[in-house]
């Protein structure tokens, strides 16, 4: 093996990966969450549908999709990879173990989180990014505005999209300071910052996300 | 927190070797002074086993004032129990209370097996800070003192790194059995100190292969390791080592 794929394959070059695709996934979601809130200016979904439009067709964004879901595959793959490693490094358990005394719980769930939001991408893939994957590619018109407000009519639908973004939260709740933490980025002046940072955009970002179902079931924006 | 002599029941993790399936097993222990130490009160307890004739418990110990890094009991869910900043033989039974149950398990990860009761082998640890290599020194008579200047604040951060006793706390409480705290304290040490640096890019790529060898887990980042670790070694160094062993794969030309 050369000794850059060594580097790769090594813990911390496993890491390193789970970082970077972490922050570019983080990345991600500030593009995401503000074409979102473009929806609360009211203006029956128009500035919305004019964003949406430009990120179905432009042709750097749907480049830019596809190391979208290469990022979110290598995060997985390097989960399960890691995961695995480390049931390994422990095959017995301790009989009486309190780890509540040294750590937080959504620390030590990545994995369950993870695989939470994992389940709810897939039907959020299906609700939104499908639709609008169908209609570029058969040349129809599609008001993405419109579909939001059809989907979101069904209590069930609403109360998984909440429980997906919470699950969004406490995995970035963890994982935002913990990236920086891992690419080597720990710093007596700089760290404090990134980990105010990181609380406030664990908690903001997934309350915007969350006001979009809950604001179009209610009826406030329309 | 007890002030009179106490009544306790213990539950000792038994294995007879690294091969044998081992098991938790009651004891009760009576009017055990507040004043002793954990392993004095284990002391106690094998002095009562012998006299019975049956086998003591086996567990590390060495220097008993907590700096040798021997004493390796994971005490009620916790790798030296439930004191900050302590080993286990500088724990104190006023830190429980009569009548309490108290369960000792040993230190639980695949590369540090159970050699027999509460006893681990820590040699993982030994090849791992041997395959770090040597330090370049001169020989001859000893430099004056101050010839190289070294700032403060390196120096301090460097001595805090080199507290590490390798006692093995922060494997043993770590949800992925990780080494990395240890092991950045052992790159930190010399990585911060001008004698360091002719071998510092060769000696993390080393000490991290090693680790990977021996079958430690991957850090998560939980904190569980500086919040245990009876020395307070800090994650600043695991940020260290990450930094210095991706400037070591990807930037340095020198193989490894």
């Amino acid at each position: 093996m050369s000794s850059l794929s060594k580097a790769f394959t090594s813990s911390i070059g496993k890491k390193f990966v789970m970082g970077l695709t972490g922050l570019f996934l983080i990345s991600f979601l500030i593009v995401h969450v503000s074409i979102n809130a473009l929806i609360f200016l009211n203006d029956g979904g128009e500035t919305f549908n004019v964003a949406a439009d430009f990120m179905a067709h432009n042709i750097v964004i749907r480049i830019m999709e596809v190391g979208l879901f290469l990022g979110i595959i290598l995060h997985i793959v390097q989960a399960i990879m890691l995961t695995s490693q480390n049931n390994a490094a422990r095959p017995e358990k301790y009989a009486y173990n309190k780890p509540q005394a040294n750590s937080k719980w959504y620390s030590r769930s990545m994995g369950l989180l993870g695989t939470l939001i994992l389940m709810f991408l897939v039907l959020h893939l299906y609700h939104f990014w499908w639709p609008t994957k169908v209609s570029v590619y058969t040349h129809q018109e599609h008001n993405t505005f419109q579909n939001i407000v059809m989907i979101f009519q069904e209590e069930w639908v609403v109360a998984v999209y909440v429980l997906g973004v919470i699950s969004l939260g406490y995995h970035l709740l963890h994982g935002f300071q913990s990236s920086f933490q891992t690419m080597g980025w720990n710093h007596k002046k700089w760290t404090p910052v990134v980990k105010t940072v990181g609380v406030w955009f664990s908690i903001i970002v997934p309350i915007i996300f969350a006001l979009m179902p809950i604001a179009i079931y209610f009826g406030w924006v329309s | 927190m007890s002030t009179g002599n106490m009544n306790l029941t213990l539950q000792v993790w038994r294995q007879k070797n690294s091969k044998s399936a081992g098991k938790l097993v009651d004891y009760k222990l009576s009017d055990i002074s507040p004043d002793m130490s954990f392993l004095e009160m284990f002391d106690v307890l094998n002095e009562q086993l012998i006299n019975k004739g049956e086998e003591p418990v086996v567990f590390d110990h060495d220097c008993r004032e907590g700096i040798c890094g021997m004493c390796s009991m994971f005490i009620n869910g916790q790798p030296h129990g439930p004191k900050d900043l302590v080993t286990t033989c500088q724990l104190h039974m006023r830190s429980f209370n009569d009548g309490d149950t108290i369960v000792v398990e040993p230190w639980r990860a695949k590369a540090f097996p159970v050699i027999k009761d509460l006893a681990v082998d820590r040699s993982a640890f030994d090849r791992i800070i041997a395959s770090g290599g040597f330090v370049s020194v001169n020989t001859g008579n000893a430099q004056d003192a101050n010839a190289l200047p070294i700032p403060k604040i390196q120096a301090d951060a460097a001595f805090e790194a080199a507290a590490c006793i390798g006692c093995g706390a922060c494997v043993a409480t770590c949800k992925n059995a990780s080494a990395m705290l240890f092991v950045s304290a052992k790159v930190s040490q010399l990585a911060l100190l001008p004698q360091g640096q002719p071998e510092r890019y060769r000696r993390v790529q080393s000490m991290v292969a090693q680790m990977d060898e021996e079958g430690f887990g991957n850090c998560t980042n939980t904190g569980a390791c500086e919040a245990e670790c009876p020395k307070g070694i800090s994650l600043e160094n695991i940020a260290r080592m990450n930094r210095d062993y991706f400037s070591a794969k990807f930037i340095s030309e020198e193989e490894v």
